[in-house]
């Protein structure tokens, strides 16, 4: 592959007027997102600093703290976030393999569709979902796991009687974002050069060994930014969480008790309407926090792409 | 030598599908006695039919994989374990998707109505009523911070992937970046803050949430339209440019037309995201039960509001507010649907012959 | 292939009957109504905000007195007592709806929407008794005490055999299931009241001496909203928890003792305990802010009950807003509007004396 890197300007499309006005066009899109997150961080900075600064009395007063909550809320954010990846990721890779390269041609567009489907139903059915059939549906499971499994930290009891615990949780965002991230690997395995997989069969590998050899190295970068995606919807969803959960402000690794740790999209939600005075501040600087939490996330998923960007296409 | 002497035995010996399907018909059968019988018996409450599809899954996999290795070998079984597991993971998934379709369809489905499409909420208590102003907002929402995010966010990927280089490619990449991870509240509290500067505290109307949702919806469409303009082989942009074609050109007429089914699946997920939001518009489109077509005047309720507040707000006659609630669910799911579609078709027309 | 192309066609036919209603026009049920009764004199919008305990009797009332007076349009949006009360305040909205009473610090506070110099008012219109609901196999009655209550909400009670129930209820067959408390997981009115309950009546178990909107203890299980908490208790076993009485829908009941008798919740009883209870000290006459007298031993009072109020400006700087604001609140305050909120949102209404001095208060909003 011949790159076109600023060091090698051999290759040099002819420039006219159209291409300086679409480079503009193109070049104050990307101005116009600077613009516009400059000033949402600065909104978010300057509501955030009262709640960073304010005096015990202050605290007492409004009865919410911002240090005394920032840990247990973002580690629930993270366990809950964690949780989905966990049961999603695999799920939706083998969906995603499943439609471009094993279902017939002739139905995987319409079972792809099937899937995008989910991406379409929105969080408040989810919620409503989760607590109303999920949750009841899997509480005799958790009963059974603590009876029989108990002595296993993450199964430890007294188990939630109505099954609105942490583990729920991760299975209803699991689910949300499925699509998200089954979508986009799809695309990408279907974009697999064929020339690779038919080298790959060529030289007699079995369908598998093709796919782990041709397909999976070329979507890797695609995957791991499909999961970023998918991950910042699982940690910054709020409805569904917030009517599922049952929630706390603690730290537990415990998935199926009645106190679960509470994510920080959800705790802003719930608490924002009779939030007042302080109360709002430190909301908001919780949610700075989120913002900060995603944005290490995707940091390091970008590093991690980088370090790969040999497949890219558009080197 | 050992897998000289392996593939000369799996192209030889091969299980034909027929015994494959009487596996699956065969492990389905037996879970589902297993657990019919399971039920009379008193031991599990009720017939599960989850339960059944997922052990069966499990039976088929585990047949089909020990009886692969003895036939075919161990390269031809793992091949045909993945194989298993792929589709079992696809059965799985769509199992809370029957569920939750199943679900609200049955429940939608009370009051699915002319009254529903032609009411608004106006002066109705109790039974009546319907989403008409709701289905109005919902659409002209969606539809401004569609026209807002998809032209910024497309140009920005084409910024990235195709002009983008130094600081100022660095800098919008991280921003991106940030941007996902803005919650959907904090969206609305920053467009409320914003808006109050120009109109005051009481300012409450359709576009403000829009505005909102863009922030949303940028960064997806950003990020999707991004993974497939880079997927595009760079052959086919050289290609162009030996015949002297200039680049926006080449991006407007190869680069795009070549990612377009992704660009729009990119896209469609984007909508999809921010068509069911509920914080933000509570915050900064405010809530209405009368109609109301103008976006830049008024509250403007949207369905997924509608939705949530017809459920956690309930008159004494709970279930018919509940019924509204779920028929407000199932028509904003047929609403995406038919954007899938049409989505689709353009994919079909727009893309150049000879793909996928 | 062919259900799919069949399902298809099925969702083209939906988008087109969709796209052929929004574009037909204006909703059934705007066309222009007669009147159902003489309409007063006003016209214009008119919006407020605050308390989703209200929102569904608001919905009622709006409804009723747009009947009525159909050049008025009333908003009101439940966003929560808290930010009702800030969008009031900076002038967002022109009344809002609170299950707390302005604080003495909002009080103090310069109202956007007021003519500069005048003071607000604060009437009850909403009185909800708060219900204790449970889901235990078997128990169909049940009798809780405060230090009870307290103590199954502390976790101090584990198991719904526990010597103390079973002494409050000797004729019950109580099962040895564990019990599993649900409080609200945001912050509400609700959990204030019931907070302020458990401590004036059982201050040894129930040590919060400063109710908060928060739930103040990290014990059993949590859900949003009223009907969270209703599904979680509904869905759960051996469930306990406490929501506004309209919503309980068929849950059972329990009876909490007050003097010496168990009471099961009333209309009547809420009524009764607010028209006792004392006003908040040092407040101007139109504010009716109260301090609820929860340590009631009259068994005709039921003193778990939430009170929310509509605050509003007696005399606004927009002359447009205050004949709307007058006629608005006028009606909410009536017996009329008292009867509709029971009727639809399962509210007791307001006893006569309380009503009265509502209604002198608000006929003087200009």
């Amino acid at each position: 592959m011949t790159s076109a890197t600023t060091s090698q300007p051999a290759l040099r499309a002819p420039r006219r007027l159209g291409d300086r006005v679409f480079s503009i066009a193109a070049t104050t899109s990307g101005v116009i997102i600077l613009v516009v997150l400059a000033s949402v961080a600065i909104f978010l900075v300057s509501k955030s600093v009262p709640a960073l600064v304010a005096t015990d009395k202050e605290v007492t007063d409004v009865g919410m703290s911002f240090w005394g909550n920032i840990g247990p809320l973002v580690f629930g954010t993270i366990w809950a976030a964690a949780l989905a990846l966990l049961f999603a990721v695999p799920f939706a890779i083998a969906i995603a393999l499943f439609i471009s390269h094993y279902a017939p041609r002739r139905i995987a567009q319409g079972l792809g569709y099937a899937i995008d489907l989910l991406a379409a139903i929105p969080s408040v059915v989810y919620g409503l979902w989760g607590i109303m059939v999920l949750a009841p549906a899997v509480q005799p499971i958790y009963v059974w796991l603590v009876d029989n499994v108990g002595w296993f930290p993450l199964f430890a009891g007294p188990v939630s009687g109505t099954g609105r615990t942490v583990l729920t949780v991760a299975v209803v965002l699991a689910v949300m974002i499925l699509p998200i991230i089954t979508a986009l690997s799809r695309e990408i395995f279907l974009q697999t050069p064929r020339l690779h997989e038919e080298a790959a069969l060529a030289l007699g590998a079995t369908k598998w060994e093709m796919i782990k050899m041709a397909v999976l190295p070329f979507g890797r970068p695609g995957i791991i930014s499909a999961t970023m995606l998918g991950l910042g919807r699982a940690l910054g969803e709020t409805m569904a969480v917030a009517m599922v959960l049952s929630p706390a402000v603690i730290v537990s690794f415990a998935l199926l008790q009645s106190q679960n740790p509470t994510t920080i999209a959800a705790n802003i939600a719930l608490n924002f309407p009779e939030a007042h005075d302080l109360g709002v501040n430190v909301l908001i600087a919780t949610g700075l926090v989120l913002f900060i939490i995603t944005l290490i996330v995707n940091s390091l998923a970008r590093f991690i792409v980088n370090r790969r960007k040999a497949f890219s296409g558009a080197n | 030598m050992s897998t000289e002497v392996e593939r000369v035995t799996t192209s030889k010996r091969t299980l034909e599908p027929k015994v494959l399907w009487l596996t699956a018909a065969a492990s389905f059968l037996v879970s589902l006695g297993v657990f019919v019988v399971l039920s009379m018996a008193g031991i599990t409450s009720g017939f599960d039919i989850v339960a059944t599809v997922l052990w069966s899954a499990f039976l088929y996999v585990a047949l089909s994989y020990v009886m692969s290795r003895i036939v075919e070998g161990k390269r031809k079984a793992t091949d045909r374990l993945v194989a298993g597991v792929v589709t079992s993971a696809f059965v799985i998934a769509l199992l809370p998707l029957i569920s939750l379709i199943y679900t609200t369809v049955a429940d939608g489905l009370n009051r699915l109505d002319g009254t529903f499409f032609s009411s608004s909420m106006r002066n109705i208590v109790g039974e009546g009523g319907g989403g008409l102003h709701a289905l109005i907002g919902t659409l002209e929402v969606t539809l401004a911070a569609s026209i807002i995010s998809i032209p910024i966010g497309i140009m920005t990927a084409i910024y990235l992937v195709e002009y983008g280089r130094g600081k100022l490619a660095q800098a919008v990449t991280f921003l991106i970046d940030v941007m996902t991870g803005i919650p959907s509240i904090v969206a609305g509290l920053f467009a409320f803050a914003l808006f109050a500067i120009f109109f005051g505290p009481g300012i409450r109307f359709g576009i403000g949430g829009a505005v909102a949702l863009s922030l949303l919806m940028i960064p997806v469409v950003v990020r999707s339209t991004e993974e497939m303009l880079k997927l595009v082989p760079n052959e086919l942009r050289e290609a162009s440019y030996a015949l002297g074609v200039p680049k926006w050109l080449t991006v407007v007429k190869v680069v795009l037309p070549t990612a377009i089914a992704g660009i729009i699946t990119g896209v469609m997920i984007a909508i999809s995201r921010i068509i069911g939001e509920t914080a933000p518009l509570l915050i900064i489109a405010g809530l209405s039960t009368n109609m109301n077509y103008d976006l830049f005047n008024d509250r403007m309720t949207t369905l997924p509001v509608f939705v949530y507040t017809q459920y956690a707000n309930p008159g004494r006659d709970a279930q018919a507010y509940l019924d509204r609630a779920w028929t407000g669910a199932l028509v904003l799911i047929l609403i995406v649907m038919a954007l899938n579609i049409i989505a689709r078709i353009l994919a079909k027309v727009l893309a150049p012959k000879g793909q996928r | 292939m062919n259900i799919t192309r069949s399902g298809r066609v099925l969702a083209i036919a939906a988008a087109v009957s969709v796209s052929a209603l929004v574009l037909s026009g204006c909703a059934a049920n705007e066309a222009p109504v007669e009147p159902t009764a003489t309409p007063l004199n006003i016209s214009g919008k008119l919006t407020g905000a605050g308390a989703s305990s209200q929102a569904a009797a608001e919905d009622a009332w709006i409804a009723d007195f747009q009947m009525t007076n159909n050049l008025v349009d009333v908003t009101y949006d439940p966003t929560g007592s808290g930010a009702g009360r800030t969008a009031f305040i900076s002038g967002g909205v022109s009344f809002a709806g609170t299950d707390s009473y302005l604080s003495d610090k909002e009080l103090a506070s310069t109202f956007a929407a007021c003519t500069p110099g005048t003071k607000v008012f604060e009437v009850p219109v909403y009185v909800s008794p708060i219900a204790v609901i449970y889901n235990v196999d078997g128990v169909t009655d049940l009798n809780l005490d405060a230090s009870t209550i307290a103590k199954i909400f502390t976790g101090a009670i584990t198991t719904w055999n526990d010597p103390a129930i079973v002494a409050l209820n000797p004729k019950a067959k109580l099962p040895a299931t564990a019990i599993t408390p649900v409080h609200r997981s945001d912050d509400s009115g609700t959990s204030k009241n019931f907070s302020d309950y458990l401590f004036q009546n059982a201050k040894a178990d129930w040590a919060i001496e400063k109710p908060a909107d928060k739930f103040p203890f990290e014990v059993g299980e949590a859900a949003q909203g009223t009907a969270g908490v209703v599904a979680a208790v509904a869905n759960g076993t051996g469930t306990i928890g406490y929501a506004d009485a309209s919503k309980v829908g068929k849950l059972t009941v329990a009876n909490i003792k007050v003097g010496k008798d168990f009471v099961a919740y009333s209309p009547e009883g809420a009524a009764a305990v607010v028209a006792g209870s004392k006003p908040v000290a040092g407040r101007d006459k139109s504010d009716m802010a109260v301090d609820i007298n929860r340590t009631t031993t009259n068994p005709d009072e039921y003193p778990l009950v939430l009170v929310s109020y509509a605050v509003g400006c007696l005399s606004y700087a927009d002359a447009k807003v205050g004949p709307l604001v007058n006629a608005y609140i006028s009606y909410l305050v009536s017996e009329q509007g008292q009867a509709l909120a029971a009727k639809a949102a399962g509210s007791a209404p307001l006893s006569a004396d309380v009503q009265k001095q509502a209604a002198a208060i608000a006929a003087t909003i200009k």
